[in-house]
């Protein structure tokens, strides 16, 4: 028989787990670049990428206090964005999209490589920096909470910090994109060429929204592996295809689109796996193993993405008028 | 070519803009733009050549010339959206060679386009607040912190407000400029230009696409701007338009400026004619013949007209 | 030029302990305190090398050691995971080097508590001698891989071109070929030509279908052109996931893959890799007569120059592009199963691994112009395998992928992409 219980409390835990805030501020930093900017970030993987072992390798090999690993990874990612749009920012909106895929790979390829290994711990990745973070949590030892969420100091220390990001993150976006600043962001979307014939640099716009959308990304890679460890081959393309899923689910040019997203994305994707590997293992679906059962759901996401772009462009909370799709 | 549409006012015309001989390249009193041997190639096409032209302050000046003539490039090397081969000019004194399209606007040079580019996902007033210069809360940092520019968002916005009642679009003020007539965001774009306080006005085909109606109040609009003592240099190829509110007429050919002078005595100049007849003089055959025709009508009519 | 020198080694207990007499250094490390063994033999013609310098890693554990005077190491890791030993090549006497496999092997446990790794040595130097040699056989193969990318990047161009959809779901054409060929000569046992011809034919078909039901009610409906990139970017997830879906995680290989390689000068090459190459050349001859001659492909160039134009001039266009889909398909089809016996095997994501090389080729040589797909893709080709001369052959994409970034910086349209008029 099917554990419904088992079953609906793992994907309740998604709700609040960090790996979901985490694609929640990725995604919201791709909200800055593609939503509200229209600019085609593929590439949020690899700065996702920077942000975890920007902060695993300054605390391993040299040693960092937490916050001066927190600052290399959003150096690392401010340098990684303006390398990507100094050359690309003047061109057709295409190739930002090419170089950026382009680039993580690149990065992706420079982390697995053997050659870094001593650095990077190539395909095996990085594991032993949380001690920095774990001691700065104020929640003494013991377990705590209700239900399905209960857990221990060092797991509520995580989510609290990751969520307070999230949110704040969430009002200082809210807050620029009702400002002149964010304005002219959405005027670019619309049209760059009307926006510099009004006297704006739009290069320069630009680029202080791939930096800052990056930044995003960065701080979110960070989230992302301080519940587990560093491994090269979570940064593949594929991460950057899930977080535009998970974009356009909640809406491009929302603020609280990216977070309901992540939490729909992933309380359904648990959900899903769940059923679906519990039902094989009762034998329901015979003509299927477990491993099968698994790629399923890739299957849906991808489903998912053609089906959302085709019928509700705008998203769950986008405004039907504001379609917030780059032409 | 059916309707005719003039400006409500008879307009007074600025006159005695040149010195010397109207011919092309000529002299002006008061130039607020000057442009010197400025091409530009596409492939092996010379698009622009102009070895010498004096854009007159304080008046509204024509660009007109048959399609391909060149005037659109030359429109977008003057205010930086294209860079040229080779040239120079100068705005108010000073050099704009080589500037980026929004230095040219932000020293008072502001363009318009062809194609209108009212920011459609934007409201009105969004779109017209883009428009306004020095905003301290377009950066950033400040962007952050609303009591830096809350009170300058709200002078913007009633200057903004006085604009749209001006070009009756007060009323629209919280739609989506996409929401409007094709005529409208022809009118928001250059109330749009406005909010940046302009001294020079370059419109590219305002009247193009526009129907007779709305024409009207958009000469009557292009003459207020002179008024307010705007400089203002269009492009057009209806030489109706021209003839009324236009002081001084520029004609391009082939890239080059054939003719320059007040607009009834340009149209009478064999060179004027010359170029719009002779366009496809050269060409092979198979090209599409009801172009020529329509040239050869807007001719006769620009004839009949002066009679 | 190298001489396989082997080596060997599967260790019983029994001929270690007699063996361990009287070691120079500490041939066994951590053999005391863990369970499970990683051992080996280190030998060059026969003969056991000492003192070569072995380094164990992984699941956060890390040993080194020595080889033996007899040449044998043995390493106790302290659980069944997959470690990562290496073979310092310094450590060898001069003129020996790692021949075949490289000097990084990954050691996975079996069933048993021993694994043994092994290195296959052989003559030669390290760097110099063999270069030019090298540098000759990496070019053909850079040829080689050039052309079978052109395949797949002048369907992609061409789809470009004539649709603007910058197609992520190309990987998947280009694996479906692979994955076809497999199943008619593999699981079902025909001849692998017919195999071929099949999946040919299935490939062609994809192209067509996936125009019919997604793409062409898309144009319709008058979905914008990033949208469109979008839903081939979910297509592209899906296809892929259901690809592995049935086939699984693992690769497998097409009859014939395994042709031993024949000696031309000092170039080596299959039979499989000349067939390859002669019928890339002789595919893209046709393409380009297809294009250059013919009614239909004249038809295709006007359409990629201007769609409007081309409609208003009587062409077909909605025909047109569905011929460049069924085209497309056929060639990423083909391009797959060159890449087959190219890489070689076939897995669920092979094309995948690929796509942003296409992508590159087609962004080098000039977005939409299909002659210039192949000039990229050539360029692409030679450099990832050039690349191998000088970096790591674990960072080869990485150069091409540079490559591509800088030629955007230098030459955005392309190599032969025309410039673009604004306003």
């Amino acid at each position: 028989m099917i554990d419904w219980g088992a079953i609906f409390s793992n994907a309740a835990v998604e709700l609040i787990s960090p790996t979901t805030a985490a694609y929640a501020l990725a995604a919201l930093g791709l909200a800055v670049h593609f939503g509200y900017t229209g600019l085609l970030n593929f590439g949020q993987a690899g700065f996702m990428a920077l942000g975890a072992y920007g902060y695993a390798i300054s605390i391993l090999s040299f040693g960092f206090p937490v916050w001066g690993a927190v600052l290399v990874g959003i150096g690392a990612s401010v340098v990684f964005a303006l390398v990507l749009g100094i050359p690309t920012l003047r061109l057709r909106a295409d190739y930002l999209a090419i170089v950026t895929i382009a680039a993580a790979e690149i990065v992706r390829l420079l982390f697995t490589t053997n050659t870094f290994e001593p650095l990077t711990g190539s395909a095996n990745g990085l594991s032993g920096y949380k001690g920095g973070f774990a001691a700065l949590n104020p929640i003494p030892p013991g377990s705590y909470g209700f239900g399905p969420f209960e857990y221990n100091a060092y797991d509520w220390w995580l989510r609290i910090v990751a969520w307070t990001i999230v949110v704040l993150a969430c009002l200082f976006t809210w807050q620029i994109m009702r400002s002149p600043w964010g304005r002219v962001i959405k005027g670019i979307r619309e049209d760059e060429d009307a926006v510099r014939a009004l006297g704006k640099n739009v290069y320069s716009y630009k680029m202080q929204s791939l930096v800052l959308g990056g930044v995003f990304g960065t701080i979110a890679g960070m989230i992302f592996v301080l519940p587990r460890a560093v491994v090269p081959s979570n940064y593949q393309t594929s991460l950057t295809f899930f977080i535009y899923a998970i974009l356009l689910l909640g809406g491009a040019a929302t603020i609280l689109g990216p977070v309901i997203g992540s939490m729909i994305f992933w309380v359904l994707l648990s959900f899903f796996s769940g059923f679906i590997a519990r039902a094989v293992e009762a034998g329901w679906l015979p003509f299927m193993t477990s491993i099968q059962a698994g790629q399923l759901r890739f299957i849906l996401v991808g489903v998912a993405i053609m089906l959302i772009v085709i019928f509700r462009p705008q998203g769950i909370f986008g405004n039907k008028k504001e379609l917030a799709f780059v032409k | 070519m059916s309707s005719n549409p003039v400006p409500s006012s008879k307009p007074v015309k600025s006159i005695d803009l040149h010195i010397g001989e109207a011919e092309p390249g000529c002299k002006k009193r008061d130039p607020i733009l000057i442009a010197d041997g400025v091409s530009r190639t596409f492939g092996g096409l010379k698009a622009v050549d102009v070895d010498h032209v004096e854009i007159p302050r304080g008046a509204i000046t024509a660009l007109i010339g048959p399609n391909g003539a060149g005037k659109t490039t030359l429109f977008n090397l003057l205010t930086g959206f294209d860079k040229p081969d080779t040239g120079s000019w100068t705005f108010e004194g000073r050099s704009l060679s080589g500037m980026p399209a929004f230095k040219v606007a932000r020293m008072g040079q502001v363009r318009t386009f062809q194609l209108t580019k009212a920011l459609g996902l934007l409201t009105v007033m969004d779109n017209m607040l883009l428009g306004a210069k020095g905003q301290s809360g377009e950066n950033l940092f400040r962007a952050m912190l609303p009591f830096f520019w809350r009170k300058q968002e709200e002078d913007n916005k009633a200057r903004a407000i006085d604009i749209l009642t001006r070009f009756k679009l007060d009323t629209k003020k919280d739609d989506y400029a996409a929401s409007l007539s094709g005529g409208q965001r022809k009118l928001l774009e250059m109330a749009r230009a406005l909010m940046s306080e302009p001294t020079l006005v370059m419109l590219d085909e305002p009247m193009a696409g526009v129907n007779p109606a709305l024409t009207q109040s958009l000469l009557d609009h292009i003459l207020n701007l002179k008024t307010q003592g705007m400089s203002v240099l269009f492009v057009e190829h209806d030489m109706h338009m021209v003839r009324h509110i236009a002081d001084w007429v520029i004609v391009m050919a082939e890239g080059r400026v054939v003719a320059e002078g007040d607009p009834h005595e340009v149209m009478r100049n064999p060179a004027v004619i010359d170029a719009y007849l002779g366009q496809h003089h050269d060409e092979d055959l198979g090209a599409d013949p009801s172009a020529e025709k329509e040239h050869v009508v807007a001719i006769k009519e620009l004839l009949d007209d002066e009679l | 030029m190298i001489f396989l020198g082997l080596l060997f080694a599967a260790l019983t207990m029994s001929t270690f302990s007699t063996l361990s007499a009287s070691p120079a250094h500490a041939d066994e490390v951590g053999t005391d305190q863990y369970d499970y063994v990683l051992a080996g033999n280190v030998q060059f013609n026969q003969k056991p090398l000492d003192g070569v310098l072995i380094t164990v890693k992984g699941s956060g554990y890390e040993a080194e050691v020595k080889t033996g005077v007899d040449g044998k190491w043995k390493v106790g890791v302290p659980e069944k995971a997959t470690y990562t030993v290496s073979l310092d090549e310094k450590t060898l006497p001069k003129g020996v080097i790692v021949a075949k496999g490289g000097s990084v092997i990954k050691a996975e446990f079996g069933l048993t508590k021993v694994k043994s790794v092994n290195f296959f040595l052989g003559e030669g130097t390290r760097v110099t001698v063999s270069f030019f040699d090298q540098f000759l056989n990496r070019f053909v193969n850079g040829i080689n891989f050039g052309l079978l990318l052109a395949l797949a990047a002048i369907g992609l161009s061409l789809i470009f071109g004539t649709t603007g959809l910058s197609n992520f779901a190309h990987a998947e054409m280009i694996t479906f070929g692979a994955l076809m060929t497999l199943a008619f000569s593999v699981t079902l046992g025909l001849p692998v030509w017919l195999a071929i011809i099949i999946a040919l034919v299935l490939s062609a078909g994809l192209g067509w279908s996936l125009d019919a039901v997604i793409w062409k009610p898309l144009r319709r409906k008058g979905v914008g052109l990033i949208p469109l990139m979008i839903v081939s970017i979910g297509l592209s997830l899906a296809l892929r996931y259901v690809f592995q879906f049935f086939v699984g995680g693992g690769t497998s290989q097409l009859p014939g893959s395994g042709l031993a390689d024949l000696q031309f000068g000092p170039v080596r090459l299959s039979l499989i890799d000349l067939g390859s190459m002669g019928i890339s050349i002789v595919v893209l001859l046709a393409v380009s007569y297809f294009l250059l001659r013919t009614r239909i492909g004249k038809a295709t160039r006007a359409v990629s120059d201007n769609p409007s134009l081309a409609s208003a001039s009587g062409i077909d266009v909605d025909g047109v592009i569905r011929i460049v889909w069924v085209v497309g398909g056929a060639l990423a089809g083909l391009s797959g199963i060159l890449w087959a016996y190219f890489r070689p095997g076939v897995s669920w994501d092979m094309g995948f691994q690929i796509l942003l090389l296409v992508f590159a080729a087609t962004t080098l040589g000039g977005l939409g112009t299909a002659f210039g797909a192949l000039v990229g893709s050539m360029i692409v080709g030679l450099f990832v395998e050039l690349s191998t001369l000088w970096l790591p052959s674990d960072l080869k994409y990485v150069g091409a992928l540079v490559v591509l970034i800088l030629v955007l910086l230098l030459r955005p349209q392309g190599i032969l992409g025309r410039k673009e008029r604004i306003g």
